[in-house]
Order: structure tokens, then sequence, then C-alpha cells
């Protein structure tokens, strides 16, 4: 299996116990590699996008807006304007004579129509090149118009999806601390890095309703322009996926002196010490928070449980591979799989950092790969060597594994059923349970010959 | 008539970019890996998009630019993407498209792969893989634009001028969907024509369960095929919108003399009848009796559901080659195309919607190229349908929100099952969707009637 893996990411790969912990990540995609990455762009657009009642503009040609039309599933409790794909739809001529003519008429156009309470707009690599004054014109409309216009620097060439996080981050920025917070309850938080992917995040405001705690923001599921707008009033920040929002709860944190915990809603154990850390965060505002928290969580494991074992009985021992885009999601699926009796034999993401991977080699088996910023012919390649019975991924990942005869677990963000809370686990239980107990893999020629025979190269049978 | 004036903005696009386009195509090639040059999210997001529709690897490989070479060129990635992908894929083609961003910078391809050539020979180990370009900045045009640039570099590029006379036939089938690709070549090998069909995806983008995985996919239109164009009989080139300076057929007949037929995409009745006539006069023979019953069939099918689709009006859009069959056919079937619609901007869609429906009687459809779906949602308020044909990204505000039937063809079908075994073309494949249209029709009036019909 050596040679599928470039000499150039040799580093980038580690197999636990072969060697002392050593991996390099947050490196540039290897031209003519097939990363599974996507761009500063894309990062940008997927953190911002479940805010629904603002106006999305992608400045650029139309590829970019195209491609991320109503792509994931962020699901709304009121407007959702966030489902429409709007574009400046560059043409030769704007590229030539600049687009921010075009830009001020679209933004204007738009924002007549559907009168949203803020409005992004978003930068493409060639907006870079053609060097439109983004932040002019974004000035210019907002006067205009009354409502926050807000440049989102995430030209597609100037690194990787994490700078794209950052820009949107900054984005957001603007936003918070222009809206009342008079009303706002000493026991209250904001979420942060949920996008409400198939309803996840109101499992996760009803645990917090359940134990006492108001919600001011979603940022950015189900996220609304004036719950940003005063996100500073919160008492604390839950950071939920490392790479996303990590940036928006420092900012929080030096202007606003609001202290934020990483929490992950991901599996029995994480969901359940999100619950508690923030208990304890707020138990001497409130000394029955803890209680009534340890009742919740009382509550939902013991119907769970009984679950999860029958299917545990069938998942035993099977073998699993995790492809993702932040490590974060990697540590609660790792520990979700040992619940179901499964090992983990190879783990990797987009986006992680040395910290996130070294903490990955801590909690994996020895003979682990542990893989940054992968690709087809590497995947390939882990899930033969390891010879796993299921593979966690996107969408690009998926036909890889099926292409193997390997079951597949959809835990992207175009997924429509929830994985967050104990809810989640349940069903995230389902899922693999589906898919490894198919009785296809039977059939899948890794597993059993065709009886027949390759194939006759002409129109008929040869004799 | 009330008509929709032009919008400075674009919502809810009826178009891809200009690479996607051309990554489809190089999938046809054998051995062909496609690649963009540009920044790493393109390939990505297009591979999403493809894989999307297929349920299938779609790998496409990316020069991954960065800040600093998207200051100072591209060249350096260029040479290292492609060193890495033949290498690695030990792919016998790459196909390289450019993207916004190179073609801003002011990256030259052509002499870029040129000094490629030379310098990395020895890299290789004098084993140089067929390297075929082609100009796709996403800002110059539909993703149609960058599927015939892509198809017509092909042809240009590999094209052997040596190749000796033979009696094959060259077949331009445009963008249709893999089981489009397996009937044309059954129907080909019925008629004992030898057909080199490009690009043909219909393994490479639908292909088997095998034993391992395959890094590059088996299938494909022969490298050696490809070459050997000059020498063939004659050509034949789907597509009504079809410029002749983005025309392969045109190269083809321009430089080597080839006698094209250009003809439009065999959708309905009298497109298949157009592509049939032109095969028995290319093979010198009538056509095999299975043709001639299935288009028996399909006129006896279209007798008996005349009454389920008399007078029902649809919108239609996709690509520009694509509606313009799709009006051929519903004109034929008693359907009225109120809207006809498309993203792409040739400027031949009307005349070419003219030429199919000039024949009935009637008002001609309403014709829109160029247009978003805030734009055909807008139309249809007062042209009130019955039903809307195209791919799946007319579900929820034109479909879902009147409440009618969706008939899913063409690219993309991101929300059903099997899109790559949709079949449009030929007698066979308007039977299809002749089927997939009337079953719409009396599922929506038996779901609507609070009787319950268990006949209809």
């Amino acid at each position: 299996m050596e040679p599928v893996i470039f000499e150039e990411r040799k580093t980038q790969i580690h197999r636990k116990g072969a060697e002392p912990f050593s991996i390099s990540c947050n490196k540039s995609s290897l031209a003519g590699a097939v990363s599974q990455r996507a761009c500063v762009f894309c990062g940008s657009r997927v953190v911002l996008y479940p805010i629904a009642d603002a106006l999305h503009l992608v400045h650029g040609p139309i590829g970019c807006a195209v491609y991320t039309w109503d792509i994931r599933g962020a699901l709304s409790s009121g407007p959702e304007l966030h489902r429409l794909s709007f574009s400046t739809d560059l043409r030769e001529k704007d590229v030539i004579f600049g687009g921010e003519k075009k830009l001020y008429q679209a933004l204007v156009e738009l924002i007549d129509r559907h009168q949203p309470n803020a409005a992004f707009v978003y930068s493409t690599c060639i907006v870079g090149i053609i060097g439109d004054d983004l932040k002019a014109v974004c000035k210019k409309v907002q006067a205009e118009k009354g409502i926050p216009v807000i440049p989102v620097q995430s030209e597609g060439f100037k690194g990787n999806k994490r700078e794209g996080y950052l820009a949107a981050c900054e984005a957001m920025f603007q936003l918070v601390g222009t809206g009342d917070t008079s009303d706002i309850s000493p026991l209250s938080v904001n979420i942060l890095g949920d996008f409400n992917l198939a309803g996840e995040i109101w499992i996760i405001q009803d645990y917090l309703k359940r134990m006492g705690v108001d919600v001011v923001a979603n940022i950015t599921g189900d996220g609304r322009v004036a719950d940003v707008r005063r996100a500073h009033g919160a008492a604390l920040n839950l950071v939920q996926c490392s790479g996303a929002t990590m940036d928006l709860a420092k900012m929080l944190k030096e202007k606003y002196g609001i202290p934020f915990i990483r929490v992950s809603y991901f599996g029995i154990e994480d969901m359940s010490d999100a619950l508690y850390d923030v208990a304890k965060f707020f138990e001497d505002k409130d000394p029955g928070i803890m209680t009534r928290t340890q009742e919740l969580v009382r509550e939902e494991l013991m119907a769970l449980y009984p679950k999860l074992q029958t299917f545990r009985k069938d998942l035993e021992g099977k073998k699993a591979a995790i492809y993702v885009g932040g490590a974060f999601k990697a540590f609660s699926l790792i520990k979700s799989f040992r619940h179901l009796g499964m090992n983990v034999v190879m783990v990797g993401s987009q986006t992680g950092t040395e910290e996130d991977y070294q903490e990955l080699a801590e909690i994996t088996d020895e003979g682990t790969i542990i893989v940054d910023d992968t690709n087809p012919l590497e995947l390939s390649a882990f899930i033969k060597e390891k010879d796993v019975d299921i593979f966690v991924g996107g969408v690009k990942e998926r036909p890889i594994a099926f292409k193997l005869g390997v079951g597949f677990c959809d835990h992207n963000h175009e997924r429509k059923e929830a994985l967050e809370g104990f809810l989640g686990m349940y069903n995230f239980a389902r899922e693999v349970h589906a898919t490894v107990t198919s009785p296809v893999w039977n059939f899948t020629p890794r597993r059993r010959k065709s009886p027949i025979a390759a194939g006759s190269p002409g129109e008929v049978c040869a004799s | 008539m009330k008509t929709v004036e032009p919008f400075v903005s674009t919502t809810n696009a009826c178009k891809m970019c200009t690479p996607l386009g051309a990554a489809m195509a190089f999938k046809g090639l054998e051995g062909c890996v496609p690649f963009l040059h540009g920044s790493q999210g393109c390939a990505t997001y297009m591979r999403r998009y493809i894989i999307s529709h297929f349920r299938e690897p779609m790998d496409i490989a990316s020069s991954s630019l960065g800040e600093k070479d998207a200051v100072y060129g591209g060249k350096a990635n260029l040479m290292q993407g492609l060193l890495n992908v033949i290498g690695k894929y030990k792919a016998p083609a790459v196909g390289i498209a450019t993207t916004c961003l190179t073609e801003t910078i002011g990256d030259d391809v052509p002499t870029i792969l040129h000094e490629f050539k030379k310098e990395c020979l020895a890299d290789l180990n004098g084993e140089m893989p067929a390297l075929i370009h082609c100009s796709t900045p996403s800002y110059g045009g539909s993703h149609m634009e960058g599927f015939h640039a892509a198809v017509r570099s092909m042809v240009a590029q590999l094209a052997d001028p040596k190749t000796a006379k033979h009696r094959g036939i060259n077949l331009f089938s445009g963008f249709v969907s893999p089981e489009d690709i397996r009937h044309l070549q059954d129907v080909f090998a019925h008629f004992g024509l030898p057909a080199t069909l490009l690009p043909d995806y219909s393994e490479t983008l639908d292909g088997p369960a095998l034993e391992d995985y395959q890094n590059i996919p088996g299938g494909g239109t022969p490298l050696d095929a490809v070459r050997a164009m000059p020498g063939a009989d004659a050509s034949i080139e789907f597509g009504r919108t079809i410029k002749p300076e983005r025309s392969a057929g045109a190269v083809l007949r321009d430089t080597y003399g080839v006698p094209l037929h250009s003809l439009g995409l065999p959708i309905g009745l009298r497109e298949s009848d157009a592509l049939f006539t032109t095969l028995e006069t290319l093979a010198g023979c009538s056509a095999p009796r299975r043709y001639a019953l299935e288009r028996g069939q399909l006129l006896d099918a279209m007798v008996d559901g005349h009454k389920y689709v008399a007078g029902k009006k649809a919108i239609i859009y996709g690509e520009e080659d694509l509606v313009v069959g799709l009006t051929s056919f519903l004109s034929e079937i008693g359907i009225k195309p109120v809207l006809v619609a498309s993203g792409g901007e040739s400027g031949l869609l009307a005349e070419a919607v003219a030429a199919v429906t000039e024949e009935f009687p009637g008002d001609p459809p309403l014709v829109r190229d160029g247009v978003d779906f805030y734009q055909i949602v807008a139309e249809a308020e007062a042209l009130e349908p019955d039903l809307i044909v195209g791919n799946s990204k007319g579900y929820r505000e034109l479909a879902r929100a009147r409440n009618i039937p969706l008939i899913r063809v063409g690219f993309p079908i991101h929300d059903r099952f099997g899109s790559q075994r949709v079949l449009h073309l030929g007698y066979r494949g308007a039977l299809n969707l002749y089927d997939l249209i009337v079953n719409a029709l009396i599922e929506k009036k038996q779901e609507d009637s609070s009787v319950g019909y268990g006949y209809i």
C-alpha cells in the first residue's frame, strides 16, 4: 500500500505505536493529490449560511453560488432566506471592467426585494484578483439601506477552510455588540458551532431549557441577525466544532470577557459532559441546576441504554474508519463506537491541529492510522488494509466506501437525521447498525465471487 | 403577456459553471483524470455535485493554487500537480481545464504544458501521458460551454491526421446520461456501424461493484479511437444550439473533411426519426426490425395515453439542447410547452424551439434563455403549468410550491435514485419519458381525488 502515499504527505500520516507521536498539519493541500478539502470561501459560506434572515450574496462567477445552493440541512424555525442562492454571476466584461457597479446594483435589488436584516457579501477568487473594493460597496449600501452590509473576505485561494472560518467569525463580530442585552437572564449561553442540521440545535436548546438556561444566540444554526447582535450579553459561550467558531469565541472573550467552554453534543459522554459543564458554570448562581441536569441525563440514558444494547449485540468487534472535517467530532465518534463495542482503526480530518491529532493518538488503540488532509487513494488503501466494516464521512467519501463494499454513515452537513444529543446517539447507532448488518455485503465481489464470467467481449456469447 | 424584466443579480441559477462541464467530458475519455488548474475549492465542490448525482467516485485533481501562486503564476503548481497525479494514478491521460482564477491571472497553459513535456519526461521514465487542455473560465459561459470546449479540445488535440480511412462513425452525443450512451452504442451496433462515441462516461460514472477500488475506473472512449477520428466515414453531433466554433464535429469537417451530420438531441419521435434515417443512410440498410417495433410501440403508447396528457401545460428548463428535445417531444404528445427556459445563452434557443414547434397550431411557447429560477418562478405565476420537466433544482420553488409534478430529467438529479439510468434518447427513451409523464399526471389526479380510484 506504500506507493499510494505521496512522499510529501508522509509526515501527515501517523500510525499509533509504530513511532513516537508526530504529525504535520494545517498545510496547503498538495497539488494533484485530489484533496477532500474545499476552500476559504467554502469555510465562510458554511459557517454563515444558516443565519436565516440574512441575505447571502456571493460576489463572483456563478459556480461558487451554484454549488452551495441549499446543499446543507440547516433548518430554520422561521425565515428561510438562507436557502436561496444569490450571485452577481460575473461575466467576462465584469472581470475586465470590474464588478463593483454590478455588486452595488445586485445588493440594492436584492435588499429591496427580500428586506433582510443584514447582508453578507462573499468575496471569491476572482474578486481578489480584479481588486473590487468590497468594503467600499458594502459601506455605501449599508448607509443607503440602513441594515448591516458585511463583506466576507473569503477569496478561495487565500488559504484553506480555516481562513474561511476566521473570515466568517470576523464578519459576525461586526454584528456583535449592536443589540440590546438588558433583558438577558444571568443563566444564559450562546451556542457556537452548531448549524441545526436536521434540527439538532433544537434538541440542545430543549436540554438547556430543562436545566433552566436561556439561549441568547444560535451561532449559526437557526440563527438570526438580531440574536447575533446581542450575543455579547450571554454569560457563557458553548463552542462546538473545533475550527469553525473558536475564533469568534476568542473575540467575545477578549472584548466582552465572556468565558467559553468547548463542547461536543455527539455521543453519550460528550453530550453529558457538555451539560454538566454548563451546570457547573452556573452552580453558584443557581444551586439547583446540577440536580436538574443529573435528572435530565439519567432520564435520557435510561431510555437510551436498552436500545443501544440491542444494536451492540450485532456490532460487537466490528471495525470503523472515520474521516471528517474537524477533528473534534472525531473524538466523540471514537467514544460513540466504543459504546457499540466497535473499534476505530483509522481516523482523520481535513483541518485538525497538532493538538487535535495528539489527543486522537492518546485515545485510540495501538496501530490506529491517524491522518491529516487525505485523498481517495490513501483512504481506499487504509480501508482495505484495516478491512473495516464501516466508514464515517461525507458525500465525497461515500462512494469510496461503497465501491470497496464497506458500510457507510453520513456524518456530514447534508444529513437529514439528527446525530446530536441522546436522541442523536440513538439515530447514529441505528444508522451504523442498518449499514453494517445489511445483507448486501454478502454479495459484493470482495466477499463472494460472481458466478458468471467476466463477460465475452462481443455482442453474443463466445462458445 | 407579462414579461419579466432582467435583473442584475442571479437567484438560484439554472446553469452550472464552465469547468464542471469540462470535467464531465474529460471523465468520458479512457484513463483520463480531470484536472482543474485553480484553487482547491473548485475541484472539491464539483466533485461533490457530480457524486451526488451519479453516486460514483469522481476524482478531479487540482493544482491547488495558494495566495503566492495567484500573484506569481500557477506554473509551478500545475507542473507539480501533473507529476503527482500522473505518478499516483498512472493516468494515461489528463484533461486540464482552467478556472476563472488562472484565466484571470493569465497563466498560459499550452506553453506550460509544452515545457512540462520537455522538462518532466525523464521524471516520468520517458512515458508522457496525453495531456489535453481547454480554456474554461467560469465567467465565459455555462457548464455546456465547458463541456463542448473539452470535447472539442480532445478531438483537436488528439486527432491524428495520418489516420487511414475507416468505416467508423464519430458520435458526439453531448451531455446525456450513461443509460443514453449505452442505448446509442446498442443502436449503432445493431446497425453494424462501428462508432466512436465521445465522451463515453457510461461506465466511468456508472461502474460495477468490483473486488477492488479502481483509482481510474474502467471504460471511456479509447484514446486511439479519438486519434483515429479523422479517418471516419462521418461524424454525427447532437445539439441544435451548438455554435460552429464550439463544435467538435466542425473541427473534423473543416480540418479533415469528415462529413458532419448535425442533429438535435434525439428526444421524442421526430428527432429520433432524424437519427434513425441518418443511420439508415450511413449504414446503407434499413433500420433493424427492433427499432421499427420500438417506434411502433412508442406511437401506440402515444395513442393509448393521449387523453391523460391532452391540453396539459408544461414548463421545461435545463440545458438548451435538452430543452429543445423535450419541447419537441411534449409538443408531439399533446402537452403544451408554455415556457422553455435555460440558463444557457447560445443565442440559438428561440430559433431551435421554433423549428421543433412550428408544425403545431397555437401560440409558440415562451422561450427564455439566460434566466435563473427566480425568473422562471415569476413567469410560472401567470402560466399556470400542470407539470414541470427538468433537473431536480426546480423542485422546491417551482413544483412543490405549486403542488404539481416534476419529471426529473437531465443533470443534476440530487433528490432521486438511479439518475444515471434515466433513458431520454431514441424511441425507447421517448417511451420511458412518456411513461414517467403519464404516470405522474395519473398519480396527481388519483392523489387529489377523494374517491380513491383503483382504475384510471
